[in-house]
This record gives C-alpha cells, structure tokens and sequence, in this order.
C-alpha cells in the first residue's frame, strides 16, 4: 500500500530477479525502508526518534543476549554473577553498562517518540491503530524493563519486585492469591527471579513483532509530517532511501554519542547506588525509588493518600497509576478535533507547552522525589490536571477551539509555491 | 523544516546515477561516511565476540601446584589442570630404559623422552591426560588399568596406544600426548602451566 508515484523495485542482479521471483525480501526491504517508501518531504527532527527507539532495542537484545550467556537466575548467585560479569568478564563491564544505560536511551528514544505523536496528533484518523500498537508497545517496554531490573537482584531488585507485585493485592478479594501466583511465593525470591528472567528474555522479542505490526499499519496510511496535512501529489515526498535513511543514520551517529559517553563517563548516573547491595529480605532501603522512566506514574499511585467513597486509598493508587497509561487508548476518541498538528491548534499548543508537558515534569519529579510534603500535595495536583488533559480539556477544545487556516499542501507550507499537480 | 525549492524527482538519487568522467564529492562522503561506519562496527563487535573468551576466573585457576613425594616408582596420579585431567607418572627404570630403546625417526610424532622431559628428572612423565585424537581420557594412570600394546596408556575410545614415554605408537592419536608447561618448585612440589 503505497502512493501510486512510489518507486518500483528492480533486482539489480540475475540473482536479485531469482530470489525475487520466490522470496521477495529485497522488495519488502525496498518498499518499507527504502527508496519504494514516498516520505513526506518536511519531517522534522522529532520524526527521527522511531528508528533510533528501534535501534536500542537492538542495542538491548544484543547485549541482553550476551549478558544471559554469563547471568545465573538463581537468588543465591545472581549477584555475584552480576559482578562476575563486570569484573571477570571480558568487556563484561562495558557489555552491562551498555545494556543499563540502553534501557534509559530506549525510555528517551520512546517518550520523545510519544510526545511527538501527542502534540502533532500522529493518533488521528486514520492512523488509530499504529498508535494503539504503540501504546501496547509501551506497556510491553515497561514490563520488560522492570523485569531487567530485579534480575542483578540488588535491594532496589528485590523491594523494587515486592512493591510492584505488591500493587495486585490492592485487587479485592482476589489480590493476595494473584500476588502469590505472581512471585510463586510469599515474597520475591528463586521462583520470581527465574519466571522474571525467563519473561525478560522472552519480551522484547514480542516487541519486536509488535513493532512490525506498527509498522506494517504506518505504511497503510504512509507516515504524519508536522503540518499534519495529507500528502497530496509526488512533489510533497521524497523516498526514503536515500533521504531519511541518511538523516536517520546520522541522528543514530549522533545519539550514540550521547549513548557511549554517558556508558563510558558516567554509566551509574541513572542507577541507584543501593543496587549494589544484595538483596536482603529483611530490611527495605530507606528511600525506595524505581528507574526514572517510571517516575511520572510512581508519583500518580502515591498521590492518593485518601480513601475515596468505599474505595481504599491503596486501590485508588493503583486504578489511577494504570490509568494514567490506558487512557491512551481513548485518545483518538477524545481528542476529535480534525486539525492534526499542533502548530495551527492555537489554544491546545497552549495546553500543551504549558500545561501537559509541565504536569508530567512535575510528576517525574515528584515521583523520584521522598513521599513527604510538598511533593505529595504537588503529586495530587499535578495528577488531576494529568487526567484533566485528557478527559476535559482535551474533548472541549475539540469543539471550542478556532483552529489557524492550514496550508494547501505540504509542498506549499514548504517552499511557498502551490503543489503542481503532477498527475 | 527543510526549504527545496526544486521538486525532488526520484530519480534524483545519486547511487543509481552512472559515473561519468571521474568521482563526485559525494562519492567521497559517501566512502568517508561508510568507512567510519565500518570501524565503529569492528569496534564494536570486537568485544561482543572477545566477551566469550576465558574470563579472568578461568584464567586464574590456570597454575597449580602438585605434591609428588607418595607417588612411587611405577605409580601414576591423576589430577585436574584447567579442567582438564593431567597424568604424572614416575616411571620404574626398565619402562625408561623401553622408552630410550626405541628409533625415534620410526614414530608418528618423533620425540625422545629426554624431549619429554626435564633434565634429571627423566623419571617424572607429565602429560595431559587427553587423547590427542578426540579427547578421551586415556587408561594407564590408575592402578589395574589397561596400558595399552607399549605399556603406558590405552584410550578406549576408538583404540589409540601410547608407549612408556606418551608417545603415540598405534591407533588414529596423530600426536603424543601434550606435556604442559611446568616447573620443579623443590624436588616434591612441581608446578603446572
């Protein structure tokens, strides 16, 4: 599915013919990563960070690969096979803080990729389902990447694994037998840490195929660009290849700088310094924290520190927190204005700049911060504006809101000159 | 947000475009680009692949020190060495004296035994306990073993014999058996690898 103007593919070689006449992978390489995919010429950088989540997805398989060659998944020796790997290994060191710090390159790559849906309305008709994927794709990464990090079975592993299990048995009735189930246990240990392992490994292959359905249903519609107006004749895209696998490789080239400098200079930075102390069942640290990806959600479930109705506090926390994600999946029905991008939605870029974008900062913030005043009080706020985004402002400004005039074509918004119609 | 002002044909691409009369700058970004591309993968496939190599606990356990002073004339013992077995034998004088007898330029793998091993201790045979065929253990160190048609060691596995010296003698082992390196601490202690 593609425009009509999109280039042909044309094995090059007799042999290219032979393999295309009975397997045809250089046809689909051609025409979803290649010069057979009609991009629209105006992407903007924001439009580079799909393929470099991709690519430290691969960062995270190679090296998780790796890792599991020298990990034990047993409670008594995983953490000496941890620093079995960072001492006696060979590169073990540089292998696991690749894989550390690709987690959170993978959580960066991923939450500039949703906020660039989010605010030029990559989620509308009809491209619904490449951001339910993605969604799906998210819940994925999250599970995997606490997975991962109770496998060096540290204190943040163990009390970080009791925690969130631990948001089941706010489930009535059943809670308690769902936690056990969970942990095959009373608390984290052997059996938790070999089904995590297990599940962790298994994961991000499901990723991946998920990826290729997002994919698969990116190419229907053919991708969004920042005006959000639809690709109307050949003048407004280039293919693919040469063109945004250039500009891609070169924001790789680019974002492995960051990468490797941060693995290389400073690869503890975003770890807790109390994950280098085995877990002990006994004694839970004293400020308890999760990976920052996770920030903005742990601040939403301690936000409610008050039972609601018949409603316990701890339920409410852990209905809000979940949530606060599942509500993406409504949002190409909340938000039902027809304008896609936010550059011509006056009043929601306001919303967006100075209300969403800052809410969710505030809850990172409070979420990697101790439960104590003010960080409670501004959780609690921070988290009614959040769902106040989505389910108040967001359908309101759809009817109220005065969009600006858009342009005629991408081509015109480009250059200025009318799109020529070529066909 | 990128100004073209020229439509972007498709066929604008410049790797299909056919070489006329020598190379484009392109060309040469393109070499540049795709060359530093290729060392940064070396570089990093490098340690991917060296990270399955002996770690450094392997190594370590890589020398051991062995007490030989209750092994008899006519005694063999076997002991670990890299996880693998290692044979050391004090050999009797006549089985020394078979050793010697033997045409050197007849054998498979010619060596003497005094090329075996270390000067004045001809009597100590220390060998890896590993067929050179496909690495069985061979028979002959224990007592009431099998030694094999030249009295030394006999693989079962698919019938190689060795000789008093560790000598490949019949059967498909193409080398003797591997001495390692070692060394003599005292004339009771030896230290192998």
């Amino acid at each position: 599915m593609s425009f009509p103007w999109a280039q042909q593919y044309k094995p090059a070689t007799e042999f290219g013919q032979w393999m295309d006449d009975r397997l045809p992978i250089g046809r689909l390489v051609y025409n979803s990563l290649g010069a057979g995919y009609p991009t629209p010429r105006n992407l903007n950088y924001m439009w580079n960070f799909g393929s470099l989540a991709g690519v430290f997805l691969v960062v995270q398989i190679v090296t998780g690969i790796i890792l599991a060659m020298h990990y034990a998944a047993n409670a008594d020796i995983a953490f000496d096979s941890v620093e079995h790997i960072m001492r006696d290994v060979n590169s073990g060191w540089m292998i696991r803080y690749a894989h550390a710090n690709g987690a959170s390159f993978f959580f960066i790559a991923i939450y500039l990729h949703i906020g660039r849906g989010l605010y030029y309305g990559s989620y509308k008709a009809p491209r619904e389902m490449i951001w339910l994927l993605g969604v799906v794709i998210y819940l994925l990464a999250m599970a995997t990447a606490f997975m991962g990090y109770v496998l060096p079975w540290g204190q943040m592993s163990f009390w970080g694994a009791k925690v969130i299990t631990g948001l089941f048995e706010a489930i009535p009735l059943v809670g308690k037998p769902i936690q056990e189930l969970l942990l095959g246990g009373f608390a984290p240990d052997n059996a938790a840490l070999n089904r995590f392992f297990s599940l962790h490994y298994l994961l991000p292959f499901v990723i991946a195929g998920v990826i290729i359905m997002h994919i698969w249903a990116l190419h229907i519609p053919g991708s969004s660009n920042p005006t959000g107006v639809n690709v109307k004749g050949k003048q407004d895209t280039v293919p693919f290849h040469p063109f945004y696998t250039a500009k891609d490789g070169w924001f790789v080239g680019l974002a492995l700088i960051f990468f490797t400098a941060m693995m290389f200079f400073m690869p503890n930075a975003l770890g807790h310094a109390d994950n280098y102390i085995p877990a002990n069942p006994l004694s839970t640290p004293a400020h308890i924290v999760p990976e920052w990806y996770f920030w903005p959600w742990y601040a939403i479930l301690r936000a409610f520190t008050f039972d609601f109705l018949f409603v316990p506090a701890k339920l409410l926390g852990v209905l809000a927190m979940f949530s606060a994600i599942l509500v993406w999946f409504f949002l190409p029905w909340l938000d039902r204005s027809p304008v896609r991008s936010g550059d011509y939605r006056p009043r929601f870029k306001k919303f967006f700049w100075f209300g969403l974008i800052p809410c969710i900062a505030i809850l990172g913030y409070c979420g990697g911060a101790p439960a104590e005043e003010p960080f409670v009080m501004m959780s609690q706020l921070a988290s009614a504006y959040y769902f106040a985004h989505f389910l108040i402002i967001l359908p309101l400004l759809s009817r109220i809101e005065k969009p600006e005039p858009l342009p005629n074509s991408i081509t015109e918004a480009v250059t200025g000159k009318p799109l020529q119609q070529a066909s | 947000m990128a100004s073209v002002d020229t439509a972007v044909e498709p066929s604008d691409s410049t790797i299909s475009e056919p070489e006329i009369g020598g190379v484009r700058r392109r060309d040469f970004i393109n070499i540049a680009a795709v060359s530093f591309a290729g060392v940064g993968v070396v570089a990093t496939v490098f340690p991917l692949v060296n990270q399955m190599n002996p770690s450094a606990d392997v190594l370590a356990l890589s020398s051991i020190e062995v007490d030989i002073s209750a092994i008899e004339p006519g005694q063999a013992i076997k002991t670990s060495w890299r996880k693998q077995p290692i044979f050391i034998r004090n050999l009797t004088a006549p089985e020394i004296e078979e050793a010697n007898k033997v045409d050197v330029s007849g054998l498979r793998d010619p060596q003497t035994l005094a090329e075996r091993t270390q000067v004045g201790k001809e009597n100590w045979l220390i060998t890896l306990g590993v067929c050179t065929h496909l690495g069985c253990v061979p028979l002959g160190a224990a007592q009431g073993e099998i030694k094999g048609e030249y009295g030394g060691y006999f693989c079962p596995c698919h019938g190689s014999h060795y000789d008093t010296a560790g000598r490949t003698r019949k059967g498909p082992a193409p080398t003797n058996l591997e001495v390692p390196e070692y060394s003599f601490l005292t004339d009771t202690v030896v230290k192998i690898g």
